[in-house]
């Protein structure tokens, strides 16, 4: 635990001769700077403001209204609030998306890594990490449909062959047990190039010299992946985790093209059903409050990765 | 100068970002366009010949038609009203319209002269909002029939005149069940009504599935609980409380979702609302009958190689037959810029003149008596008999015809029905479930 604070940020150019104190030409070329970068930021900036800050605050003012987007929005206090904690649709939704993402970060997770590990050690070939991110450059929506027709309970192909194994047919998508796993899966195969990438360059900071020595010492691949990868990657790792377990919440796609929440809620995950509250029923303040506790779990979730992960720190010093 | 470059670029980028933002949608209509939206890609030609004639009659106007797929079409009309790029003129359903009415997005009608007496029975009545004012006039009607697979009927000894002589009860399901049974055959061979039927493998279902059918069933169970005497709602025309509740209501929706227990009909694990409904059930050789949809003539009536027919809805336990009709309606929104254009082409649309051209696509049955006449004389050309769609509508005496329900929070109730009915027929939980899910929809009705 106490690896990374103990050891000096040796790369930081602050222990060479440069003085502490700007000199005056330097704060003037700062001060030039200045605009610029400003100007820089402006575009960004601007979109943050437009299309995050300002929709945030209001859907949380939103939250404690009766809304339906055609007439002004009314004041009802914490009514939604207390409409959403005795809603056991709300909950069941809660748990189907708590389900998914947990079955689609663990795979998914084990299997970049394990992508990203073969990438690094057994092979240099772009084309093979061309082909790993491919499903990735298919939409959600196209690969969605793609997947829904090949596991069509009836009709599917997926299906065609169960069924020439001589094995009952697996309503994939249409059964109560099978939805959620097979969607979280669908988005395994889409997304999991792309997490292994992510890992891969990570994988590509850990110096080589570590392994040499550790090869010197006779360690196996496995012992060498457990002591020396998996620790050294810890923090790209956690950044991949912050960044798949938000992205994996926030399923809807998916869902809105293989089952529409179906079968009887069994994929009604938290942002299909408050889209159809929003959307399909016009209650606004509702799907607001259902938002604004949605960001409350994803920015505690955060939180408690960031600090369990201490993915803010390095072990490589 | 590097910094005033850099100012420029910065300056453009962010204008192209906030112009960006103001553009897209752009529907709204000057004043001599009128945008009508409909989302039957079928039906488009023939509402293109009927903005030529309308065009020709009022050569300042210009009729701009924009086709979208169903559940598009709902999507980008809501958004439309939000972002105000909403079409002058819009093709309505009745699922839909009590909810836009109650949001007072459309335009009243009153002042068109609608005569509810120049379109088939009933149709133009639907259109009168809860405040007694008229929203849409009326455009087209559809019912529903039993299609079969000619081929498979025959092979299992049924004829035409048998099909067209069903009765169904929901104790023993009467005639009705056990043709369905015998058309049912499992993976040896077997019929659903022979010994060592196997239920669990079946090759060629009797009956194809509509999945749960929401809260409305139309094509799934509305037959069949209309001919028990049930209604959706204590009144014909916005109701303020459903009955699901209903011991009759329950008894049917019993009987029709054990059809699957027993394997004459798929389980819910083999319906998709996108990748296999009723149709593609029967395209596949999966199922020999379906209930559907008039607007589904010539999808059916377009497979290859297959000889695909029509009966009528099984007599039910009150003596008649049963079925939905329900219509369509042209809609003007409260925020169109162009109003008076707008007013002119509904009246066309809703127009005699109108309905005969359509009609004469034989793609739909216009509202009108004529236009409907057009639409029979049409299908019969292309070698199509739709008399098991029209017989309910010209006989009263034998049919019962019923609508669309009419009600407030349409929305609300399919959201609270399609979970439910799924749990019965998918989950097997028991009918009696449906008394809490009507007790809420009624409670949100009360409201």
């Amino acid at each position: 635990m106490t690896v990374a604070s103990s050891s000096p940020p040796s790369r930081l150019p602050l222990s060479g001769a440069e003085p502490l104190e700007p000199t005056k030409k330097g704060r003037a070329r700062a001060r030039g700077d200045g605009p610029v970068a400003a100007l820089f930021i402006a575009p960004a900036m601007l979109g943050f403001l437009v299309f995050l800050l300002w929709p945030t605050l209001r859907g949380v003012y939103l939250s404690f209204t009766r809304f339906n987007l055609l007439t002004p929005p009314q004041w009802v206090g914490l009514d939604n609030y207390v409409r959403m904690v005795n809603d056991p649709i709300f909950w069941d939704s809660l748990t189907v998306t708590v389900e998914y993402v947990v079955i689609n970060i663990g795979v998914q997770t084990v299997a970049a890594l394990a992508i990203a590990v073969l990438l690094q050690r057994l092979t240099r070939s772009a084309l093979l990490r061309g082909i790993v991110l491919t499903p990735y450059l298919m939409s959600n929506v196209v690969a969605g449909l793609v997947w829904l027709w090949i596991l069509d309970t009836q009709l599917g192909i997926g299906n065609e062959i169960v069924g020439a194994l001589g094995v009952d047919r697996i309503p994939f998508l249409a059964d109560e047990t099978w939805a959620i796993p097979t969607i979280a899966l669908i988005n395994v195969w889409r997304h999991v190039g792309y997490t292994a990438l992510l890992i891969f360059a990570g994988l590509q900071a850990i110096p080589d010299d570590v392994y040499e020595a550790a090869r010197v010492d006779g360690a196996s691949e496995w012992r060498m992946f457990w002591r020396i990868t998996m620790p050294l990657l810890r923090p790209v790792l956690a950044v991949v985790l912050i960044m798949t377990v938000i992205g994996s919440f926030q399923v809807f796609d998916t869902v809105a093209v293989t089952t529409a929440g179906g079968p009887a809620n069994a994929t009604n995950v938290l942002q299909y059903y408050i889209y159809g509250s929003a959307f399909g029923r016009f209650q606004f303040g509702y799907a607001s409050a259902m938002s604004v506790a949605l960001l409350v779990v994803l920015s505690a979730i955060t939180v408690l990765q960031y600090r369990l992960t201490r993915a803010g720190r390095s072990d490589l010093g | 100068m590097r910094l005033r470059t850099l100012t420029a670029l910065a300056g453009a980028l962010t204008l192209s970002l906030v112009t960006g933002c103001a553009q897209g949608g752009g529907t709204g209509a000057s004043s001599n366009t009128v945008t009508y939206w409909l989302w039957d890609a079928n039906q488009l030609p023939a509402y293109q010949a009927c903005a030529k004639g309308f065009e020709k009659e009022n050569p300042e106007l210009d009729v701009r038609i924009t086709q979208l797929g169903w559940s598009d079409y709902w999507t980008k009309l809501t958004a439309g009203f939000i972002a105000g790029t909403q079409p002058d003129v819009f093709t309505d359903h009745i699922q839909n319209f009590g909810q836009f009415a109650d949001l007072k997005v459309l335009e009243p009608l009153d002042d068109l002269g609608i005569d509810d007496s120049a379109y088939q029975p009933g149709l133009a009545a639907n259109w009168i909002g809860k405040d007694g004012h008229r929203y849409g006039a009326p455009k087209d009607w559809d019912t529903v029939a039993l299609f079969y697979n000619a081929r498979m009927t025959a092979d299992a000894g049924l004829t035409p005149e048998e099909l067209n002589s069903l009765s169904w009860n929901p104790e023993d399901g009467g005639t009705f069940e056990k043709a369905i049974a015998h058309l049912t055959i499992d993976r040896n061979g077997r019929r659903g009504d022979e010994p060592g039927f196997d239920r669990h493998n079946v090759k060629v279902y009797g009956l194809a599935t509509g999945g749960g059918g929401y809260g409305d069933g139309q094509t799934q169970w509305s037959n069949f609980a209309a001919s028990a005497g049930w209604d959706y709602l204590d009144k014909a025309r916005w109701g303020t409380k459903y009955q699901y509740d209903s011991r009759t209501f329950q008894s049917v929706i019993k009987w029709y979702f054990g059809l699957a227990e027993k394997g004459y009909m798929p389980p819910l694990a083999d319906y998709n609302v996108q990748s296999n409904q009723q149709n593609t059930q029967i395209a596949a050789g999966k199922a020999a009958t379906a209930f559907d949809g008039a607007w589904m003539i010539s999808t059916y009536a377009g497979f290859k190689g297959k000889d695909i027919r029509t009966a009528l809805t099984p007599v039910g336990p009150t003596g008649k037959r049963a079925t939905m009709m329900n219509g369509l309606a042209d809609s003007i929104t409260k925020a169109s810029r162009n109003k008076e254009g707008a007013r002119k082409w509904v009246s066309y649309l809703a127009s005699d003149t109108c309905q005969k051209v359509v009609g004469g696509y034989g793609v739909v049955f216009p509202a009108t008596p004529a236009g409907t006449e057009a639409a029979v004389a049409a299908y019969r050309k292309k070698g199509i008999d739709v008399s098991s769609f029209t017989e309910p509508v010209a006989d009263k005496k034998r049919f019962r015809t019923f609508s669309y329900p009419i009600a407030s929070y349409s929305a609300d109730m399919t959201a609270l029905m399609q979970p439910a009915m799924e749990d019965i027929y998918g989950n097997g939980k028991p009918v009696s479930s449906l008394d809490e899910t009507n007790d809420q929809i009624n409670l949100i009705l009360s409201q």
